[in-house]
C-alpha cells in the first residue's frame, strides 16, 4: 500500500513500447479501450488494480472485471486500472529490461496500487498469480509484504475454496463483487487516514461480511492427514466466512459502457447478464449451487442495458448471459422484444446457454430473426438417463431428440452436443450411450430435414468434483479410466460408419482435469505445489501448449508429505470429515448437500424450487435473500417493442444520429 | 416468417460512396490491418452511419480497404472506401466517426467518391523510419552503399514460408534527415499519452534518450508485389553495410498515392474533392 498519495507511480510506457515490435499481438498491452477511464492518481484516495490472470483477448470481455471497474471508478474516492497475464514472450523481455507488471489503462506499475483483485474463473490461473506477482515485484508469500505493498484479494468463483492460493492472497472476497468492493474501499481508506499498520488493516478488513483474511486463521491436521480444524487465530476473525449476495439487478446495471478492445478477443458482443443464480439444481455445477438464488433482471432493465451498451460499443451481436438463459420467466418476450427492435440493423442475438427442456423453436427463431442459423448447443451431460438422474439434468432422450428434430426440420444444420465423462456411478455403457444418443441425432436429423448432410458435434469435457456442490465428496476419476471410456466411444461412433461420418468428437485428455481437482479440493499444503510448479516455469495452465502433467506431478510428489495428488482427487471423503472450505459459507447447508449427495447415489432427483416448494438447500433463510422473478412490472422502454420506423431493408446500424444530418 | 435459411430483409442498396484518409498514431501503431478494420466497423455503428452491407447469408458491411500499414507502423495515410445506403456530408461523417474511434486512429479526410477506383490512384507511399541509437553518419553511409546497387534482395518471412525481393528496384528516393532540435514534430507522445506525471528517474531517461544519437530515414517506395515495407529497406542497409539497428526502429507513413514523374505523390483524394479539374 502505497501510504504517500502526493507520489504517483510514473507510466512505463516509454520503457515498454521499445519491447513491443519484438512480441507477438503487441495490440493487447497497449490498453486505449473504448470507454476506458484513466483518472489521475491524486484524484483519489484508494488505488485498486484489477487483475483477470488469464491473456488480454480471454480476459478483457470477461464481465465481473468490467462491472467492478465501473462501479469503482464511479467512486470520488477511488479508481480502478486493469492488468492481465503477459505472455513469456514479453514477461522474458520484461524481466530482461526491469519492466515491472504494468496496468493497460495508464501503464503504471501494479505494485504501486492499495489492492489488486484477482478474478479467478478457474482454478488454473494460479501459476499465473505467482507469475504476476513476480513480476509486479510483489512477495509471493502474503507473510512478507509490508506497507509499501498492495493487499492481494482473491475473487470469483475459484475463490470459495481459495485454501490452495491461501499464502499468497490477503484477502478473499466470497460472492457477488458489487457491494464489496465498496466496503473494502472504505476501510482501506479510513486505515490510510489513521496511519493503521498492514496488519491492524487487515484485522478491520476481516469484520467486512464476505470477506475472509487467511492470515488470520491456523490449521491442524490429524494423523491421518485431514483436517482436525481451521480456527480463526485472532478475535477479528469471524468463526465461519458467509458470501455476499446482490440483491436487486436492475439496480446494478453494468456493465453501462463495455470496453471495446483494439485487439481481437473472444467475445466481441455486448453482455447483459439476465439474470444472476440457478436452482435447476444439476449436481456436477458450482456455479449454479454457489449463486444462489435466482435473481432476475427485468425485461425493461434488460432492454435499457443493450440499447445503452449497443450505442456506447458499436458491437453488432447482444448475448443475453445466464447460467441457463432460457429459464428467465419472461425470455420469449425478452427475445420478441429485441427481435422487433434491431430488426433489419445488423444485430445479433445469442444465448449461450439453453437447456434442452427450456428451448423452444419460437424462441429459436426470434434469436435468428437477423438471418444466420449456424448451430446450437444443447448440454445433456449424461450419456445414460440413468446418470443424467445421478447428475439431476433432467432431460429424457425423447425431449432430446423430438427437439433436435424440430430444430433441423426448421433449418439449422449443426447441433452441439455437452457431455462430461467421469461422473459419480459412471460405467463405461454410460458412456457408450453417448454414441448411440448422437446416432439418434443424426438419424432423426435426416428425417426431420430430408437432407443426408445434417451434422452433430459430440464435445466431451472430464467431470471435476468441486467444493459446495453435492459432489465435493465424490472420488475424482482417474485419468486412465476417462481415456479408455473416450476411446470405447470413439469405436462406438463409429461403429456406425454411415452415421459416424457425421459426428465429430471432441475432447480432452483427463490429466489436466486431475490438476483441476487438485487445485478445487486441495488445502493449505497445495500452495506448496503450485509454487514449486510456478519455479520449475509453469504458467498459464488452462493452455494445453503450456500445460505440462509431468511437472504438477513432479512437484506434488515433491511438496506434498503424508498424503498425495490422489488423496486430493480419486479418493471419496466420508460424511464426518472436515472439508478445506468448510469455514466459507456459500449459504448452502451441509447437511442438505450431504443428502442431496445421497439421493445422488440413489439416482434420485431433485426439482427446481422456482416451480416447485422450497427444498430447504438453506440459501434463503441463511442469507436473507428471496427469488426474484418476474413478471416485472414495467415495460420494456415505451414505444420500443416496435421497430422505431417499419424496416423494409436492412441498414449497418441500430443509432440514430441526428448529427449527420440528411443530405 | 422467411423461408429456411432466408435473410428476412434485402441489404438497401449503395447509393453514395465515401473515401476517407486516418491516422495510425502513437499506441494504435502496434494494432494489425484486421484491429483497424474491426475499430472502423464498429465506430461506424456506433456513429450511426448507414454503411451498406453485401447480400446474401451473412451480410457484411461494405469497406474497402486499401494497402494497410503493417503492425507496428505508423501512418498519416491509410486510406478506406466506405459505401453507404444514403447520401452523408462527409464532413459531418468524419466528424461523427471520428468523435467516437479509439484512441490513435484519426480521421484526417473525408471525400465523396468520384469516378474511378480509388486503388488505381495509389502506387507509391513515402515513409520516415527513425532508427534510435543509429548515428546519421553511418546511416549516410550504408544508404549510399544501398543505392549504389543494382538490386539487392532480402529475405522475408510470409504465410507461406521465406520470400525473396528486390528492395533497391523499389525504391524512387532514400535520404537521410537532418536531425531534428529537441523534440521531433509530431512525437506521438505528446499527443496520445497524457498520462501521469513522471518521477524523476523516468523523467531523466526520457531526456536521455532524446538526446542520444537518432538517424531518420526518408523515403518513397514504388509498391511493387509483395510491397516493400519499413523492416524490408532496414533488412537491406544490413545487407549492404551490416548495420544493426540497437532497438527496434519506428516506421511512420507519411503519404501515398500515385508517383508522378519526378518521385512525388499526388493526392488521391484530390480528384474526388474537383472532380472536372481546374
Amino acid at each position: 500500500m502505497s501510504l504517500d498519495v502526493s507520489t504517483a507511480p510514473g507510466s512505463v510506457y516509454d520503457r515498454l513500447e521499445p519491447l513491443l515490435p519484438r512480441v507477438r499481438k503487441p495490440v493487447q498491452y497497449v490498453g486505449g479501450e473504448r470507454n476506458a477511464t484513466v483518472t489521475p492518481w491524486e484524484d483519489a484516495e484508494v488505488h485498486w488494480v484489477l487483475c483477470y490472470p488469464d491473456a488480454y483477448e480471454v480476459g478483457l470481455p470477461n464481465q465481473g472485471l468490467m462491472i467492478l471497474y465501473e462501479v469503482l471508478n464511479e467512486r470520488p474516492d477511488a479508481l480502478a486500472e486493469r492488468t492481465y497475464a503477459v505472455w513469456p514472450d514479453l514477461a522474458e523481455l520484461m524481466r530482461e529490461h526491469d519492466v515491472p507488471q504494468f496496468t493497460v489503462d495508464a501503464h503504471r506499475p501494479v505494485a504501486a496500487f492499495d489492492v489488486l483483485g484477482v478474478s479467478f474463473a478457474t482454478e488454473l490461473g494460479y501459476t499465473n498469480l505467482l507469475e504476476i506477482l513476480d513480476l509486479a515485484g510483489i512477495p509471493l508469500h502474503a507473510a512478507q509484504r509490508t506497507a509499501e505493498h498492495p493487499f492481494v484479494l482473491a475473487g470469483g468463483h475459484a475463490a470459495f475454496n481459495p485454501e490452495p492460493i491461501a499464502d499468497f492472497v490477503d484477502l478473499v472476497a466470497l460472492g457477488d463483487g458489487e457491494e464489496v468492493v465498496g466496503d473494502i474501499t472504505d476501510v482501506v481508506k479510513a486505515a490510510k487516514a489513521e496511519g493503521l499498520s498492514r496488519h491492524e488493516t487487515l484485522e478491520r478488513l476481516a469484520g467486512v461480511p464476505g470477506v475472509y483474511v487467511p492470515g488470520l486463521y491456523a490449521v491442524d491436521y490429524h494423523d491421518d492427514g485431514s483436517i482436525a480444524a481451521v480456527r480463526p487465530t485472532s478475535p477479528a476473525a469471524p468463526e465461519r466466512v458467509h458470501k455476499r449476495t446482490t440483491s436487486d439487478l436492475d439496480d446494478w446495471p453494468y456493465p453501462r459502457k463495455p470496453l471495446v478492445p483494439m485487439a481481437e478477443t473472444v467475445h466481441e458482443r455486448m453482455s447483459v447478464e439476465i439474470f444472476r443464480g440457478c436452482t435447476r439444481g444439476c449436481r456436477f455445477c458450482q456455479a449454479g449451487m454457489i449463486t444462489r438464488p435466482v435473481r432476475e433482471r427485468s425485461k425493461q432493465g434488460v432492454s435499457e442495458m443493450v440499447e445503452a451498451g449497443l450505442e456506447a460499443s458499436g458491437y453488432s451481436e447482444v448475448g443475453l448471459l445466464s447460467l441457463s438463459s432460457a429459464d428467465h420467466s419472461e425470455i420469449g418476450e425478452i427475445a420478441k422484444g429485441l427481435a422487433d427492435r434491431y430488426e433489419g440493423t445488423g444485430t445479433g442475438l445469442s444465448l449461450p446457454s439453453t437447456r434442452v427442456d427450456a428451448f423452444n423453436v419460437d424462441l429459436a427463431e426470434e434469436l435468428t430473426r437477423s438471418g444466420r442459423r449456424s448451430g446450437l448447443t444443447f448440454a445433456p451431460e449424461g450419456g445414460s438417463e440413468r446418470l443424467r438422474r445421478v447428475i439431476n439434468k433432467m432431460v429424457s432422450e425423447e425431449e432430446l431428440i423430438r427437439t433436435v428434430a424440430t430444430a433441423y426440420e426448421h433449418g439449422w444444420r449443426q447441433v452441439k452436443l455437452y457431455f462430461m465423462c467421469g461422473l459419480p456411478t459412471e460405467t463405461d455403457e454410460d458412456v457408450l450411450q453417448i454414441a448411440t444418443m448422437a446416432h439418434e441425432v443424426v438419424r432423426a436429423g435426416r428425417r426431420a430435414s430430408g437432407r443426408g448432410d445434417v451434422r452433430t458435434t459430440v464435445s466431451i469435457g472430464a467431470f471435476v468434483p468441486k467444493p459446495h456442490t453435492p459432489f465435493q465428496w465424490a472420488a475424482q476419476t482417474a485419468p486412465e479410466v476417462v481415456d479408455s471410456r473416450l476411446r470405447q466411444l470413439r469405436e462406438g461412433i463409429n461403429s456406425e460408419k454411415s452415421l459416424g461420418r457425421n459426428i465429430g468428437l471432441r475432447y480432452h485428455d483427463g490429466q489436466p482435469s486431475l490438476i483441476e481437482g487438485l487445485l478445487s479440493r486441495g488445502d493449505r499444503r497445495v500452495g506448496r505445489v503450485i509454487e514449486a510448479v510456478w519455479r520449475d516455469g509453469g504458467h498459464f495452465d488452462g493452455w494445453s501448449e503450456y500445460f505440462s502433467f509431468e511437472r504438477w506431478e513432479s512437484a506434488a510428489a515433491r511438496e506434498l508429505h503424508g498424503v498425495d495428488l490422489f488423496w486430493f482427487t480419486t479418493r471419496e471423503r466420508d460424511q464426518h470429515e472436515v472439508l478445506p472450505w468448510d469455514h466459507l459459507d456459500s449459504g448452502l447447508d451441509r447437511g442438505w448437500l450431504w443428502d442431496d449427495w445421497q439421493d445422488a447415489l440413489d439416482s434420485r432427483e431433485q426439482d427446481d424450487c422456482r416451480w416447485t416448494p422450497c427444498f430447504d438447500c438453506g440459501v434463503c433463510p441463511q442469507m436473507g435473500t428471496e427469488i426474484q422473478i418476474g413478471p416485472t412490472a414495467g415495460e420494456m422502454a415505451p414505444g420500443r417493442m416496435l421497430p422505431l420506423t417499419p424496416v423494409e431493408t436492412r441498414t449497418s446500424t441500430p443509432v440514430h444520429n441526428p448529427r449527420l444530418g440528411s443530405s | 416468417m422467411s423461408y429456411k435459411g432466408e435473410a428476412a430483409h434485402p441489404s438497401a442498396p449503395t447509393v453514395a460512396k465515401v473515401r476517407m484518409r486516418f491516422a495510425k498514431r502513437g499506441r494504435a501503431r502496434f494494432s494489425s490491418h484486421r484491429d483497424v478494420a474491426r475499430a472502423m466497423e464498429w465506430a461506424l455503428r456506433r456513429a450511426g452511419v448507414p454503411v451498406s452491407l453485401s447480400q446474401g447469408f451473412s451480410p457484411h458491411p461494405r469497406l474497402s480497404w486499401i494497402g494497410a500499414a503493417p503492425t507496428g507502423a505508423a501512418s498519416e495515410a491509410e486510406f478506406v472506401e466506405i459505401g453507404l445506403t444514403r447520401d452523408l456530408e462527409p464532413e459531418a461523417l468524419g466528424r461523427e466517426v471520428g468523435a467516437v474511434l479509439p484512441e490513435g486512429v484519426v480521421v484526417l479526410d473525408v471525400v465523396r467518391a468520384g469516378p474511378g477506383a480509388l486503388a488505381d490512384r495509389i502506387d507509391g507511399s513515402a515513409w520516415r523510419i527513425e532508427m534510435p541509437g543509429v548515428d546519421p553518419t553511418d546511416l549516410r553511409a550504408a544508404v549510399a552503399a544501398l543505392l549504389a546497387r543494382e538490386a539487392v534482395e532480402v529475405e522475408r518471412m510470409t504465410k507461406n514460408g521465406p520470400r525473396m525481393l528486390d528492395v533497391r528496384s523499389a525504391l524512387v528516393a532514400l535520404d537521410v534527415m537532418e536531425p531534428l532540435g529537441e523534440r521531433h514534430p509530431d512525437d506521438e507522445r505528446t499527443s496520445d499519452d497524457p498520462g501521469p506525471t513522471r518521477p524523476d528517474a523516468s523523467t531523466d531517461r526520457r531526456t536521455h534518450a532524446r538526446s542520444a544519437v537518432c538517424g531518420t530515414l526518408s523515403t518513397v517506395v514504388r509498391h511493387t508485389t509483395p510491397v516493400v515495407r519499413p523492416d524490408d529497406v532496414v533488412s537491406a542497409l544490413r545487407t549492404v553495410a551490416g548495420l544493426e539497428p540497437p532497438v527496434p526502429v519506428k516506421a511512420t507513413r507519411t503519404a501515398q498515392g500515385r508517383l508522378d514523374d519526378t518521385g512525388v505523390l499526388l493526392d488521391p483524394l484530390e480528384v474526388d474533392r474537383d472532380p472536372i479539374g481546374r
